[in-house]
């Protein structure tokens, strides 16, 4: 329909033609010179985290221009990088955020299957609660769920506080809920006629889930995986509430609490740290770049 | 379909025989949801719900933890200056931060909408890093540049004549800084909402708004916010709560100085309820958070419910 009215139009605009791709043209040029406006600003922080890092202590404190690097040097991420505090950091919220990942997983997944799949009682409130558990924000339970690990720990007398283990079962509060929420929207996209097939063909739930839900909503999956993962190696409030110890920090906390000792800033080291620390998530993204923004625009486009 | 075969083999099975009532009741489909959905069920209870009902109690205990005060810690709140000026600064922070963020996310989402194809996606990667790097990091960066002695900013606008700008240590500035830092991190997410909203709407509207002759200004007017008014809905209210509730900014960069001047609900919570500990009045503080997390959470269920009906 509409190429029969454009074909239509076509001579009489001819005429105009050159006017309008001129106008396009500048169109273009404008929106490149306030791109590399914004670009700058974006990306001023990380680039200076980068330039800082190359950068020797000596360097620092002479105050020479601070946008150029005249001696570069590795030697902030050597001693980091042999540095076995940093190193436990490092090793700390890796090893979080993997179990995290994986915890989350096995939680929202067949949670969602069944929200998804199977009408029961209840199902339409629990989703709805599932969506709102993902509004609640980590600042409005951090004090009740001190003070609830600190009472189990006296009545139970297991070490809870200031062990960085606790953070597994308290993570996936931030996880699981947009997780189930968007593998919701994926699995109800699935179309029925294709696990009424399988239902038909003898599978059984769980085999309708392994092998026909979680291959067919694999980019779905890809983007909850990834979700998740980089909020649990963000997360920075609660770490810093339940740990202190140094041996039990994670990164975000470790660099911020360790290599700022009172009034000496090493703001080498404090560069590299945070470069080191935001590598993994950049690096993700770099990578599965089309299946972070499908993750970040499903939360409100596929509910 | 599917769902009468299964029910017609249980009925059957049932009549014939009763021992094997237990495996009918784990093959039927609502006992099978009810396991899929029951480590959901715990961690929400357990972990989010009665957490948020606990710190409706604790509020209501004393410092000690040992007596009843019921609305004590409320009405000593309402007696303090520093509570005000929270309430104060918290509004203040979330509508500006929130207000800038959407208007550069809408601006540059138009920029990046503009370029063809393959670039688009190099500038949209290139945008979206401030997201992807954890804020604790990023703010260190940030910190770093607004440094009092030795600040790459105040290095850069002394060539134009510019005198050194005390970001973090005079109120104005401070407050002006966290704002910045936090549209900083938060535009490019409506950068990318505004993206895939813009790209949603039909070419054909925007010819059709051509042809009758309207310029650029009545396009966005009367055609692109229209079509976008839910995705410009959700994403605002869903960045108000999160903007409302940030912490990890305002600790690092400011931890609520000067002079208390900076803190938000979640920071000076953490002040009061860990560092100095006194949790119930921490727990109260960050209490006052649920009203307008509630009414954002409102507004927001309702869009997103409309959306699914209209898909």
């Amino acid at each position: 329909m509409s190429t029969v009215a454009i074909d239509k139009a076509g001579p009489s605009r001819k005429v105009k033609y050159g006017s309008m791709s001129r106008d396009r043209a500048w169109a273009l040029r404008w929106s490149y010179f306030f791109l590399v406006l914004f670009a700058i600003f974006f990306l001023t922080p990380p680039v200076y985290m980068l330039i800082t890092s190359l950068k020797s202590s000596a360097e620092i404190s002479a105050a020479t221009n601070p946008w150029w690097v005249f001696h570069p040097t590795l030697s902030n991420y050597v001693e980091l990088l042999t540095s076995n505090q940093f190193l436990r950091f490092f090793w700390n919220s890796s090893i979080v955020a993997i179990v995290v990942v994986i915890i989350t997983m096995l939680i929202s997944i067949p949670a969602a299957f069944a929200l998804a799949r199977m009408k029961f009682w209840g199902s339409a409130t629990l989703a709805t609660g599932v969506f709102l558990t993902y509004l609640i924000p980590d600042s409005l339970l951090f004090i009740p769920l001190f003070k609830m690990l600190a009472v189990i720990q006296d009545l139970t007398g297991i070490t809870l506080l200031n062990r960085w283990y606790v953070l597994l079962f308290i993570y996936p509060t931030l996880t699981v809920p947009f997780c189930t929420w968007i593998m919701i929207g994926y699995f109800a996209s699935i179309p029925k006629e294709l696990d009424e097939a399988a239902l038909i063909d003898g599978a059984s739930w769980l085999q309708t889930l392994t092998r026909i839900f979680i291959p067919v909503a694999l980019p779905g999956l890809i983007a909850a995986t990834i979700f998740a993962f980089t909020v649990s190696w963000a997360q920075f409030l609660y770490p810093l509430v339940f740990t202190t110890s140094v041996d039990q920090l994670v990164l975000p906390v470790g660099i911020t609490t360790t290599l700022i000792k009172g009034d000496v800033f090493n703001w080498g080291q404090i560069m590299t740290g945070a470069l080191l620390g935001a590598a993994p998530p950049l690096i993700i993204y770099a990578f599965l770049m089309d299946y972070y923004i499908a993750g970040l625009t499903a939360g409100a486009t596929k509910g | 379909m599917a769902e009468v075969v299964v029910q017609q083999g249980r009925v059957a099975r049932t009549g014939t025989r009763k021992r094997g009532s237990l495996r009918n009741a784990l093959g039927r489909k609502s006992t099978v949801a009810f396991f899929l959905t029951l480590p959901l069920i715990l961690l929400i209870v357990l972990l989010v719900l009665y957490p948020a009902f606990y710190s409706v109690y604790l509020a209501t205990l004393n410092k000690a933890m040992t007596k009843f005060v019921g609305l004590g810690n409320f009405t000593f709140l309402f007696k303090r200056e520093t509570f005000w000026m929270v309430v104060k600064q918290s509004c203040i922070f979330a509508i500006t931060a929130v207000v800038f963020k959407a208007l550069i996310g809408f601006i540059v989402a138009h920029f990046v909408h503009n370029i063809p194809g393959k670039k688009q996606r190099k500038w949209r990667g290139m945008l979206l890093v401030p997201w992807v790097i954890p804020p604790a990091m990023s703010t260190l960066a940030w910190l770093w540049l607004f440094d009092p002695s030795y600040s790459a900013f105040n290095y850069t606008l002394s060539f134009f004549g510019v005198g050194p700008i005390p970001w973090l240590g005079d109120t104005f500035w401070a407050r002006f800084s966290v704002i910045l830092v936090n549209v900083w991190y938060g535009a490019p997410f409506f950068l990318i909402m505004y993206l895939a909203a813009l790209k949603s709407v039909p070419d054909q509207l925007y010819e059709a708004a051509a042809i009758d002759g309207a310029n650029w200004w009545q396009r966005i007017w009367y055609v692109t916010l229209p079509m976008m008014r839910n995705i410009i809905a959700i994403t605002t209210l869903f960045s108000l709560i999160v903007t409302f509730a940030n912490f990890d900014i305002v600790r690092i960069l400011t931890s609520g100085g000067p002079l208390d001047t900076t803190h938000l609900f979640a920071t000076w919570a953490f002040q009061v309820g860990i560092q100095s500990s006194d949790i119930p009045l921490g727990a109260c503080v960050s209490l006052f958070m649920v009203p307008i997390l509630a009414v954002a959470a409102i507004f927001i269920l309702r869009d997103v419910t409309k959306r699914g009906n209209e898909a």
